[in-house]
């Protein structure tokens, strides 16, 4: 028999039992449907997971510290020191301004920032308030924490302006809102050069990180005029430092400030004379794929490194398994289905006995039988694909209704949980086809097999 | 499904040429619908040979067996047997999807069997709203209509009156006569098998009791 005439055949057929076959072929699409929503519901909170994650600033950020010796904690390093039997360990390097440049010129780091963490007082509308100013980069913006920031991100790498925690805001007025565009004074003690010694030559001044700078230093009162650009209520994490504060201002502006920090008694003891020594870097790269690559050319700098590649290798086992366990959820309901169309294909040799046996009398071969059946469990899986796929976008933009209505009552920012994407549309709907062409070998061959004398005997 | 094996038809030799328009005669279970059957390829024989135009159907695969009931032979059953769901014409054209004709042969091709069954004017119609005469000359048109050398028909006027019966006898002797079709019809009416068939083979219990030219 020729195609044309299969599909004709079998057209027929499918509209002549219309009920039967409607809610059939909807079986396979409620099926289907189950098996996209799960789908999309872990596609779309996977990218959402990945998108968070890759902003966050966590998963694109390596922590760097100077590789500590541990028995000298605490003490001048002894560079000269340090057991050479330990040949594959180098000797611990100070971490300051040129190890900065040197790793700002690694493939793929998007920029090297210290962590700047100070106790200090600031005046706000003539009451003093103590509290702790953090600096952030300018990539944080980009971050979650900063998503639902009232007002605005700072407007510059090095503007006077300052974000609020909402507790500290509230501190200062009952109203926080209020506080933006208000102007606070900060009191910070900034670090002054102590003068050269007599010996050397030359004066401290403007720039004088890389002079000739003595180890100690002299403590100056200052004052700075910033003003509330944003109240933000979560603890932003500006990298593993946790330059977590309750005043945030600009990065550049806190390396500007130059103001004495709780490590810098340490590096008097312990640092490179005359150079900015930190405690600690965060180096952020431009995804996670390039962690492992500048933390490996890192550690041969010298440094200790920590990342959390690891811990996205483990997420992306969890979402792997997550995927998987969606998708056998919704294959259930589709195995369901199979046995929908098993039932009513067997049904259907019952009802078209003689029928089968009228078109093996006149001509049919068993294997035109046996296609015909195929036939029509590939257009019922086909239907019942193309409408599944539809219920199941539609549930998913129900379930991403939903959730954005709920996170909008708790202003956070709308969010895409649920994902359909071509890939999962075509394999759907071929799924369901495989689906109910297997769900028809049972039936088919048990038509094709069906004996004419037996299917014509007059009742 | 007993353990007794039956013997529906039992150490046959029948031989028919070209063009015989012969009667299968006999009472119910005398084993004469399973030697049609055998002859329309739709049993298999446990032991022995019916050849047709020269070839074993007892040697032929299933599809072998499916291609010698759409061209060789065409069959009309006691119950008509047509698709309640199609109309006349979707009916008659179902052996040539079955052969896969080409679509345009196949209006000319019905039409040409439905004039010789004399129903041209019913082909629109569903088997329900046609007379049981009309039907079985419908059945008719289909056994016809792929051309077939041989005719089978199994009782083909016992869900008849007299009447309705005797013309569609006439209508099988007028295609024996003017297309030469061989016919073999199975039947239980002497009277009607003397009154039309050149031949009549009397069975019982499986076997052949009596072969003869019909007087």
């Amino acid at each position: 028999m020729k195609i044309r005439d299969l599909g004709e055949l079998a057209a027929r057929n499918l509209r002549e039992a219309l009920l039967r076959n409607s809610l059939t072929t909807l079986g396979i699409a409620v099926g289907v449907a189950s098996l996209v929503a799960m789908l999309s519901l872990g596609v779309g909170l996977q990218d959402l997971a990945n998108q968070r994650l890759s902003h966050s600033g966590l998963f694109d950020a390596i922590f760097i510290s100077p590789r500590t010796n541990f028995s000298a904690f605490g003490r001048p390093a002894r560079t000269n020191e340090v057991a050479p039997s330990s040949g594959a360990i180098e000797p611990p390097r100070p971490l300051d301004e040129d190890a900065r440049a040197a790793i700002e010129r690694l493939p793929n780091v998007i920029e090297v920032y210290p962590e700047i963490r100070f106790p200090t007082e600031i005046q706000f509308k003539g009451n003093p308030y103590s509290t702790v100013v953090a600096g952030v980069p300018m990539s944080a913006r980009s971050g979650g924490a900063f998503d639902a920031i009232k007002g605005a991100f700072f407007s510059g790498p090095a503007a006077d302006e300052t974000i609020l925690q909402i507790e500290f805001a509230r501190e200062l007025s009952a109203q926080p809102d209020t506080l933006l565009g208000q102007e606070i004074v900060l009191t910070y003690a900034e670090r002054q050069p102590l003068p050269p010694e007599p010996a050397k030559s030359g004066a401290g001044g403007q720039g004088t990180a890389d002079a000739g700078m003595s180890p100690g230093f002299s403590v100056v009162p200052r004052e700075e005029n910033l003003r509330i650009v944003g109240i933000v209520e979560t603890q932003p994490a500006a990298g593993f430092g946790g330059a977590t504060g309750r005043l945030l201002i600009p990065l550049q502006l806190a390396e500007k400030l130059r103001a004495a920090q709780t490590n810098d008694f340490r590096e008097i003891l312990g640092g490179t004379p005359g150079k900015a020594n930190y405690q600690s870097l965060t180096v952020r790269v431009t995804g996670p794929s390039a962690v492992k690559d500048v933390e490996d050319a890192i550690k041969g700098m010298g440094y200790s490194t920590f990342s959390l590649l690891d811990a996205t290798d483990n997420l992306r086992l969890v979402f792997a398994v997550f995927d998987l366990l969606l998708g056998i959820f919704g294959s259930l309901a589709l195995v369901v289905a199979s046995l929908g169309i098993i039932n009513t294909l067997v049904m259907a040799i019952l009802e078209r006995r003689r029928e089968i046996g009228v078109l093996k009398a006149l001509g049919a071969a068993d294997r035109d039988i046996r296609r015909l059946f195929f036939v029509e469990a590939g257009v019922m899986g086909l239907l019942g694909g193309i409408c599944g796929v539809a219920l199941g976008w539609a549930i998913g933009r129900a379930m991403n209704f939903g959730a954005n209505v709920y996170l909008h009552r708790r202003s956070l920012p709308a969010t895409n949980l649920s994902s359909v994407p071509w890939w999962l549309v075509a394999a759907a709907i071929a799924f369901s086809v495989g689906v109910s062409l297997a769900a028809g070998i049972y039936p088919a061959s048990r038509a094709a097999r069906l004996d004419p004398v037996e299917a014509l005997r007059y009742e | 499904m007993g353990a007794a094996v039956v013997r529906a038809v039992d150490d046959v030799t029948l031989g028919i040429r070209a063009g015989e328009f012969v009667a299968l005669l006999g009472s119910s279970g005398s084993g004469k619908s399973t030697l049609l059957n055998l002859m329309a390829g739709l049993d298999r024989p446990t032991s022995g040979a019916i050849f047709a135009h020269g070839r074993n159907l007892a040697g032929m695969n299933s599809e072998e067996l499916a291609q010698h009931r759409s061209r060789t032979i065409g069959i009309v059953f006691q119950a008509f047997n047509l698709l309640p769901r199609m109309t006349l014409e979707e009916n008659v054209e179902l052996p040539l999807r079955l052969a896969g004709t080409e679509r345009a042969e196949r209006t000319p091709r019905v039409h040409e069997a439905a004039e010789r069954v004399r129903l041209a004017a019913r082909l629109a119609h569903r088997p329900g709203e046609l007379s049981g005469g009309e039907q079985q000359r419908a059945a008719l048109a289909r056994a016809l209509v792929n051309r077939p050398s041989i005719l089978l028909a199994d009782e083909p006027t016992g869900n008849l009156d007299s009447a309705t019966g005797d013309e569609i006898m006439l209508l099988l002797r007028e295609i024996n006569e003017s297309l030469g079709m061989t016919i073999v019809m199975v039947t239980h009416e002497r009277p009607r098998a003397e009154r039309f068939a050149h031949r009549i083979v009397q069975m019982k219990d499986g076997k052949i009791e009596s072969d003869g030219e019909r007087p």
